[in-house]
C-alpha cells in the first residue's frame, strides 16, 4: 500500500508535525482570504431612524431627505438612494441605503450627516454599510458576552456629594501646610473637626500637598496639582480604590486648572509644551496624547471619561504698551450651562467651541475687529428652570472694541449661537473697560476707565459705570460718571445693590512706600421711585481696598490687603434694622448700612467667605510673603472665633456648595417658619458647645492625671537615689522667711547756701 | 507686670541667670562685661570685667560665692561674687561656649566651640572650694565630641549625667565618670538646640531650637513629653515653678531684624501652658529677638535679655498667681 505522497513514510511524531504545519498554513490562507465585511461596499452608507410613512408620502420623504442632504453638504442623486419597502405593512421600514460614488464622498457625508436633525421628533443616524454588517456577523448570540470578555463584579461607587449630608449641614473646609493637607468640618463657633472616613481616621493624604489644591466650582472634586498631572479626589474619603474615585489627568508640568462651570469638563494649562509621546516609556503619556498634540500647551478633558477632547498651543503674548502683556488665567472662559467654551484672540475674533465635540460653532470663530475682552452672561435660577423646560434664552456674551480711526469704542451684547448683536453702545476715550456681571445675570455693570479727552497719555484718570438692564426690553443702559479712579466694584449676590472703591490719591499706583492710600467707599441701589440707580452711603477716607460680598447678599466687608501697615477688616450690614420693620428701608435707603464690627489680622492676603455667609476667614498664606501665616476665623459680626497662626502656611480653602435644591416655595416656607426652626438650632447649639467642652475637659484631666502620676514616680525614684547618697537637698524655699524688705535710702539735698560769717 | 529695665550693657545679652534666692541677676553679654543686679529694684551691683571678648555663658553656685564665665577670648574665669575679683583663668583653644555648676557646686563643666580644626571638646572640672585660686587647669574628664557639636548642657539631678544639645538638634547624655555617651535621641529637634533648663526639681527639663518648637524632656530617660510649637525660631526656654507655664523667647534672625517693625520680628516672651500645650500669653516691650530667659527660682519673677543689649525683670503681678484659666484644672504645685 503506497501513497502518491508517502504520507505514510513519516512516522507518528513527524505527522503530528506535518499537520500543525498544514493548520498554520491554512489559518494564513484562511486570514489572506477571508471576506472582508468592509471591501466593496465602502461607498454605501446606511440612514436610520427615519419616520415611517406610507405611499402617500414616499416620495416627499425622499425629496426632503435629499434636501436634508444637500444643505449638509454632502447631496445624492435620487436613484443613488434606496428606501427598502415593506410590503406587507404598507409602509418603508425607517431606514435608507446611500451608495456614494466613492468611498471618500461617503466618509464625509458619514461625518457631516450623522446625528442630523430632521424634523422634530427624528435624529438621524448613519454608519457605514460594513460596519453593520460587521457587527451583525460578531460571533456573539443575544445576551451571550464576547469571547475574551472579563466581567468586572460591580463596585458600588460612593455619593459624590456626600459631604452635604451633614446632620447639622456643617461646611468643609481644607488648610494646607508646609506638606500637610487636612480637611476639616466647621463647627460652630470656630470649633474644627477633622473630616474622617467611614473607618473613623480623619481623611489624609500624603500625595496632595505637591503643588496646591483646588476646589470644583460646584464642591465635588477635589484637585490636587503634581508635576505629572491632575488628579480629582472625591466621595466621602476623597480617596478610594484607584478607578473609583480618583479621576487622573495626565499632562506634565501643569500649572493651571479650570473647570467648567457645571464640572463636566476641564482645562489643563502647562507651561512646558506637550512633546511627542509616541516612544515615552509612560504608558499614560503615549495613549493619551498623539502626534497632532505636538507643542501644545492646553488641554480640554471630559472629566468623566478622563479623555482628551482638544488640545490648544499657547497664544502668541498680546504686546501691550509696556511689553508683553502677561496671561490672564482663565484664557478659555465657559458658558455657564457648559455647552460652549470661548477664547478671545485679541484684536480679530472670539473663537467659541461647541462641546463635546469641540468644534468651532458653525465652522468659523466670531469675527469682530479689535475686539480686547468678553465675558459670559451668567444664568440664574430662572433660566435653569426656563432650561429645563425647553424654553431658555440662548447664552449672551458681552464684548468691547477700543477707538479706531474715528470710529468710537464699542460695547456690545451678542447671543449666541444666533450671533445677533442685542445691545451695542458707543464710549470715548476709553482706556481699558471691565465687565462685572451681577451673578443671576440680571446687570451688567461695564467699568470703563477713561481718560481726559487731550491728555497725552492714555493713563485712566476717571471711570464711567455703564449699567445694562438685561431684564429689560431693549436692555436700556444707565451711566454714572464718576470724577475718580475705581479700582474695586462689585455686586450684591443675589441682589440689585453694588459697591464700589475710588480714589484720587495721586500715589495710586505708584507703589510709594510707607504711604497708606485712602479710599472711598460708596454703595449704590435703584432708587425705588424713578428707578435709576442712586448713590445711598458714602464713606470718606477708608483705608480697604479690597470689598467681599457675603455669597448670599447684605453683608459686606471691607479689607486692607496688600499694605505693609495695616491690616483692619470692617464687617457691615446693609439691611441693619433693630425692629423688624422692613419698610424703614424704603423710607431712607442707606439708613440701615451699619457697621457691626471691626477686626485686625496681622499679615492677612487673602479673605473668603463660607457657603453660607455666616462666616468669613482671613488667611495669610506664606506663598505671598507675609510676616504672619496662618488663618482667623470669623462670624459675620465680626467676632472672632478662631486663630492659628501656622509656621510655612500656605491655603486656605472652603469647600463650595452646589445650589440649593429646595423650589422657591420650599425655601419660602423655612423663611415663614424660621423662628420655629432656629429654636431647634439654638438647641443644638447649646448641646454642641456642652459637648465639646466636656471632651476638652476630660482630656484635660486625663493629661492632669498623667502628669502628676509620672511626676510622682519619678520624684520618689530620685528622692531614693538622693537618700542613698544621702545627699538630700534642703529646699532653699522652705527655709527662707516671708517677703524679704529691701529698704532703700535716698539722699536728696534740698538746699544749699553760702553764709560768710563776720566774725 | 511693670518690668523693671536694666540698661547697663552695651551689646546684645548672651545669657542671663538668677542665683538661689532670687535676689541677685548675672547677665552675660556680647560688650565683654557680666553685670550684677538687684532684682528688686534694678539696681546694678557690680561689674566682673576682665574679658578680651564677648561673654557667651555664665553661672553661679548655689550659695552665690563663686561665679563661673566663659567668653570669646578663649578663657574660662572663676570669680568671687562678693568681691568681684577674678581668681582663677582657665585657657583654652576656643571659645567657651556653655558653663555650668554641678548639683553640689564641686563641679564644672564647660562646653568649647568647634573650629579651625578644634574639636567640640565638653570638659569636667573639679573645684577646689577652700582655696579658690589654686584650681587644676586640667580637667576630670574630656568628652571629645564626634558629630554634631554640642551648643548647651546642663547637670542632670545627682550630677552622674551630663545632659547636651547639639546643633543637629540631638540631645544625649553623657556619663560623668567614663566620659561615654550613655543615651542619645538624634532628632529631637529639627534645628539647631539654643537652649536647656532644667525643672525645679530636675526631673525634666526643657530645650529651645531654631526649629521654632520648644520641647520637655524627661531627665532620666531622655522622652520627649511635650512640644510647643511657635511661628518664630526660639533662643531660650524656661519652666517657671509655682504655676503650670513654661516661658518661651525667641524672634526673627537678628541679621534680618532691623527692616521690620517690632510686631513683625516676634520678640515677645510666650507664655505656654506646660501640659496642655496650648499659648496663654504674651509678653511685648523688646525691640530685638531675645536671646536668654531665666526664671526666679522661687517663681516669683522672670527675666529676659535681648538682641537690643537691655534685660528687662518683670516681677509677677497677684493676678498671675491667682488666675485660673483653666478652672479648676491645676496640676500640683512645683517647687
Amino acid at each position: 500500500m503506497s501513497q502518491p505522497n508517502g504520507y505514510d513514510e513519516f512516522d507518528e511524531e513527524e505527522q503530528i508535525d506535518l499537520q500543525a504545519e498544514l493548520d498554520e498554513g491554512f489559518a494564513e490562507i484562511e486570514q489572506k482570504y477571508a471576506v472582508d465585511a468592509q471591501a466593496g461596499v465602502e461607498n454605501v452608507l446606511v440612514v436610520d431612524n427615519l419616520p415611517i410613512v406610507d405611499e402617500s408620502k414616499r416620495q416627499r420623504l425622499v425629496e426632503r431627505l435629499r434636501q436634508v442632504f444637500e444643505k449638509a453638504g454632502a447631496g445624492i442623486d435620487e436613484d443613488r438612494l434606496s428606501m427598502p419597502w415593506d410590503n406587507e405593512k404598507g409602509t418603508n421600514k425607517g431606514f435608507v441605503f446611500l451608495t456614494y460614488p466613492d468611498a471618500q464622498q461617503a466618509e464625509n457625508a458619514l461625518r457631516v450627516l450623522d446625528g442630523t436633525q430632521f424634523g422634530k421628533a427624528h435624529t438621524l443616524y448613519v454608519n457605514r454599510f460594513g460596519d453593520i454588517e460587521k457587527y451583525a456577523n460578531m460571533p456573539v448570540g443575544e445576551g451571550e458576552l464576547p469571547t475574551g470578555w472579563r466581567e468586572k463584579s460591580y463596585v458600588e461607587k460612593d455619593h459624590l456629594r456626600s459631604w452635604l449630608g451633614d446632620a447639622v449641614g456643617r461646611d468643609q473646609y481644607l488648610t494646607f501646610r508646609d506638606q500637610d493637607v487636612n480637611v476639616f468640618w466647621n463647627g460652630r463657633n470656630g470649633n474644627a473637626e477633622p473630616v474622617r472616613g467611614p473607618d473613623g481616621k480623619p481623611i489624609k493624604n500624603s500625595k496632595w500637598g505637591e503643588l496646591y489644591l483646588q476646589w470644583s466650582p460646584l464642591g465635588t472634586y477635589l484637585a490636587s496639582l503634581h508635576r505629572v498631572g491632575v488628579a480629582l479626589w472625591s466621595g466621602p474619603k476623597l480617596d478610594g480604590p484607584i478607578g473609583v474615585n480618583v479621576l487622573r489627568f495626565t499632562h506634565p508640568g501643569v500649572r493651571l486648572i479650570q473647570f467648567s462651570p457645571q464640572e463636566n469638563y476641564l482645562i489643563t494649562w502647562s507651561e512646558e509644551p506637550l512633546e511627542n509621546y509616541e516612544d515615552h516609556p509612560t504608558a499614560a503619556l503615549r495613549e493619551t496624547f498623539g502626534p497632532d498634540d505636538e507643542g501644545n500647551q492646553f488641554v480640554v478633558w471630559d472629566l468623566k471619561a478622563q479623555r482628551v477632547l482638544r488640545t490648544f498651543p499657547a497664544d502668541k503674548p498680546v504686546m501691550g504698551e509696556d511689553g508683553p502683556r502677561p496671561m490672564s488665567w482663565p484664557v478659555f472662559k465657559w458658558s455657564p450651562d457648559d455647552a460652549y467654551v470661548a477664547k478671545v484672540n485679541v484684536g480679530q475674533s472670539i473663537a467659541v467651541y461647541e462641546l463635546p465635540g469641540m468644534g468651532l460653532l458653525d465652522k468659523k470663530s466670531v469675527k469682530i475687529e479689535g475686539v480686547q475682552d468678553f465675558e459670559w452672561c451668567p444664568m440664574s435660577d430662572k433660566d435653569w428652570e426656563a432650561r429645563k423646560a425647553g424654553k431658555g434664552k440662548e447664552n449672551m456674551i458681552v464684548y468691547w472694541t477700543p477707538e479706531a480711526q474715528n470710529q468710537p469704542a464699542k460695547v456690545n451684547l451678542m447671543g449666541l449661537p444666533s450671533r445677533d448683536v442685542l445691545r451695542s453702545k458707543n464710549l470715548f476715550n476709553v482706556t481699558d473697560a471691565k465687565f462685572y456681571w451681577q451673578n443671576q445675570g440680571d446687570y451688567l455693570c461695564v467699568k470703563v476707565d477713561r481718560h481726559a479727552r487731550k491728555a497725552k497719555t492714555k493713563k485712566a484718570t476717571f471711570c464711567n459705570l455703564e449699567i445694562f438692564r438685561i431684564r429689560e426690553k431693549n436692555l436700556p443702559v444707565e451711566v454714572i460718571e464718576h470724577k475718580d479712579y475705581v479700582p474695586q466694584f462689585a455686586w450684591e449676590p443675589h441682589g440689585n445693590r453694588f459697591a464700589i472703591v475710588s480714589t484720587n490719591d495721586p500715589n495710586y499706583g505708584q507703589g510709594v512706600p510707607g504711604v497708606v492710600i485712602k479710599y472711598n467707599v460708596d454703595f449704590y441701589q435703584p432708587d425705588p421711585k424713578k428707578g435709576d440707580f442712586t448713590l445711598i452711603k458714602h464713606f470718606e477716607g477708608k483705608l480697604a481696598n479690597t470689598l467681599v460680598w457675603s455669597p448670599k447678599g447684605r453683608h459686606i466687608l471691607f479689607a486692607t490687603i496688600g499694605s505693609s501697615t495695616k491690616y483692619d477688616i470692617e464687617f457691615y450690614d446693609l439691611d441693619f434694622t433693630i425692629d423688624d420693620n422692613p419698610n424703614r428701608r424704603e423710607v431712607e435707603p442707606g439708613a440701615n448700612v451699619q457697621l457691626l464690627g471691626t477686626g485686625e489680622h496681622y499679615g492677612i492676603t487673602d479673605i473668603a467667605w463660607d457657603p453660607s455667609g455666616r462666616y468669613v476667614v482671613s488667611s495669610a498664606s506664606s506663598w505671598r510673603q507675609t510676616p504672619e501665616p496662618g488663618f482667623t476665623i470669623w462670624d459675620f459680626k465680626g467676632q472672632q472665633l478662631a486663630h492659628s497662626s501656622l509656621d510655612k502656611f500656605k491655603q486656605f480653602l472652603w469647600r463650595p456648595r452646589p445650589p440649593t435644591l429646595l423650589s422657591k416655595d420650599a425655601q419660602r416656607k423655612v423663611r415663614k417658619e424660621l423662628k420655629e426652626h432656629s429654636r431647634v438650632f439654638d438647641e443644638e447649639d447649646a448641646a454642641e458647645e456642652n459637648r465639646g467642652s466636656a471632651e476638652k475637659l476630660a482630656q484635660r484631666q486625663r493629661e492632669i492625671a498623667e502628669w502628676n502620676a509620672w511626676r510622682a514616680r519619678n520624684l520618689a525614684r530620685l528622692a531614693e537615689a538622693r537618700k542613698a547618697r544621702g545627699k538630700e537637698i534642703v529646699k532653699v524655699a522652705n527655709t527662707e522667711p516671708a517677703d524679704e524688705k529691701v529698704e532703700e535710702w535716698i539722699e536728696e539735698l534740698i538746699d544749699e547756701t553760702e553764709e560768710v560769717v563776720v566774725a | 507686670m511693670k518690668p523693671i529695665i536694666l540698661q547697663g550693657h552695651e551689646r546684645s545679652l548672651t545669657q542671663i541667670v538668677f542665683n538661689a534666692e532670687g535676689d541677685l541677676l548675672f547677665s552675660a553679654s556680647k560688650d565683654n562685661v557680666v553685670n550684677v543686679w538687684f532684682t528688686s529694684n534694678g539696681e546694678r551691683l557690680g561689674t566682673f570685667g576682665d574679658h578680651k571678648g564677648s561673654v557667651w555663658t555664665v553661672a553661679c553656685d548655689s550659695q552665690t560665692k563663686y561665679l563661673v564665665t566663659g567668653a570669646a577670648d578663649n578663657t574660662m574665669r572663676l570669680w568671687d561674687v562678693r568681691s568681684g575679683k577674678c581668681l582663677y583663668v582657665w585657657e583654652f583653644l576656643t571659645a567657651v561656649k556653655r558653663v555650668a555648676w554641678s548639683e553640689d557646686d564641686e563641679m564644672l563643666l564647660s562646653i568649647t566651640e568647634q573650629r579651625s580644626g578644634q574639636p567640640s571638646v565638653i570638659r569636667i572640672f573639679k573645684i577646689n572650694r577652700e582655696d579658690p585660686a589654686n584650681q587644676s587647669s586640667t580637667p576630670l574628664r574630656e568628652i571629645i565630641l564626634t558629630g554634631s557639636k554640642a551648643t548647651v548642657a546642663l547637670w542632670a539631678p545627682l550630677s552622674d549625667h551630663i545632659i547636651t544639645g547639639h546643633e543637629s538638634g540631638k540631645v544625649a547624655k553623657y556619663d560623668t565618670k567614663t566620659g561615654e555617651e550613655v543615651m542619645v535621641v538624634e532628632e529631637s529637634h529639627r534645628g539647631e538646640i539654643t537652649d536647656i533648663q532644667l525643672s525645679p526639681d530636675g526631673t525634666y527639663f526643657i530645650t529651645s531650637s531654631k526649629d521654632k518648637t520648644a520641647r520637655l524632656f524627661d531627665s532620666e530617660t531622655l522622652q520627649e513629653m511635650k512640644v510647643y510649637p511657635t511661628e518664630t525660631p526660639l533662643n531660650s526656654a524656661c519652666i517657671a515653678p509655682l504655676r503650670p507655664y513654661v516661658i518661651l523667647g525667641g524672634g526673627q534672625d537678628a541679621m534680618s531684624v532691623t527692616t521690620t517693625s517690632s510686631r513683625a520680628g516676634k520678640f515677645e516672651s510666650r507664655f505656654w501652658h506646660k501640659l496642655f500645650e496650648e499659648e496663654v500669653g504674651r509678653v511685648r516691650g523688646h525691640f530685638g529677638p531675645i536671646n536668654t530667659l531665666a526664671v526666679h527660682p522661687q517663681g516669683k519673677a522672670y527675666a529676659s535679655g535681648a538682641e537690643d543689649g537691655f534685660v528687662r525683670v518683670h516681677w509677677f503681678d497677684d493676678s498671675y498667681f491667682r488666675s485660673r484659666p483653666y478652672g479648676d484644672l491645676e496640676p500640683e504645685v512645683e517647687l
